[in-house]
């Protein structure tokens, strides 16, 4: 969606970014005893405000940590390097996504984090499966609005 | 104590995010766009993350316990179920079409780019919806919820 935009290959700040998320990860195990994983955090953080069943009492920490993802880029631009970014202005086609992010990570309890980052980490067999899942789905997805229906 | 430490988690998280670039729904498209303009970098934050989670883990595990609670509380199943795959593929193609995940969708809401804040709501929605679904055992009529 959007025009494609030409991205810098930036290995070493993805690295680097990938490492802060890596230690942020074990501080949720060493602290929480728990997987970092977002959309589980974000269901945990909904649960205070609409019924939802499986969520934990326990949103507090969720909360706080929902609260530092949004210090981060307003921190990020105050040490003078602001967020560069350029997302889809196709609204509708963004909250479909987002719908559909939302349904599928309910669904499939996890994603880039959950499963990605911390489930392969843990050397689990399900999470393995999802993260191939939906990196092939997303992909796939890529490849026919871009390169099929010319949607770009 | 605990709001204190999810907060400094939750902000490491966030200028991770932030810092390799996955906050930039076109960089996280390029990476996804083997036929086009590809952008391997994410491929660096999956290994450095990874990485260190491996061996973080490792090293929390030998303490009895975590430090905030009284035992670590880690997802028991590990059955390849219709709900797991299902999930991954809709999330997949909810992933290749705007470019977000969830964790920097909520880490970019504070930047009010337009199409953030038409994804933010639809997913938290989504969460709800998907909870529901699988609360209903929908996906898994013969009982096979993980």
């Amino acid at each position: 969606m959007g025009p494609v935009t030409q991205t810098d290959f930036t290995p070493w700040m993805s690295l680097g970014g990938g490492v802060l998320i890596g230690i942020s990860a074990v501080m949720v195990m060493a602290l929480f005893g728990r997987i970092a994983g977002i959309s589980g955090i974000a269901r945990g953080v909904l649960g205070m405000v609409v019924p939802m069943e499986g969520t934990s009492d326990d949103a507090g920490w969720r909360i706080a940590f929902v609260l530092g993802l949004f210090v981060a880029p307003v921190a990020m631009a105050l040490i003078g390097s602001p967020v560069e970014q350029t997302v889809s202005d196709n609204l509708v086609g963004m909250a479909l996504a987002g719908l559909l992010v939302g349904v599928g990570t309910a669904i499939g309890s996890g994603c880039t984090s959950g499963h990605g980052v911390c489930g392969l980490a843990r050397l689990s067999r399900r999470s393995a499966v999802a993260v191939m899942t939906f990196m092939i789905a997303a992909a796939a997805t890529v490849h026919v609005l871009r390169h099929m229906l010319g949607v770009v | 104590m605990r709001s204190l430490c999810g907060f400094l988690a939750g902000l490491v998280f966030g200028l991770g995010l932030v810092i390799s670039g996955m906050t930039n729904p076109a960089k996280v498209l390029n990476f996804l766009d083997l036929a086009g303009a590809w952008d391997p970098s994410l491929a660096f934050v999956m290994l450095g993350a990874t990485a260190v989670t491996f061996v973080g883990y490792r090293l929390a595990w030998r303490q009895p316990k975590p430090m905030l609670e009284p035992k670590f509380d880690l997802p028991a199943s590990n059955e390849i179920d219709r709900s797991l795959v299902a999930g991954a593929t809709i999330f997949g193609i909810g992933w290749g079409i705007g470019g977000y995940c969830p964790g920097p969708a909520l880490t970019a809401l504070p930047l009010l780019a337009p199409g953030t804040l038409a994804f933010v709501p639809a997913m938290l929605f989504g969460l709800w919806l998907g909870s529901r679904a699988r609360a209903l055992d929908i996906l898994s009529p013969k009982g096979t919820t993980s």
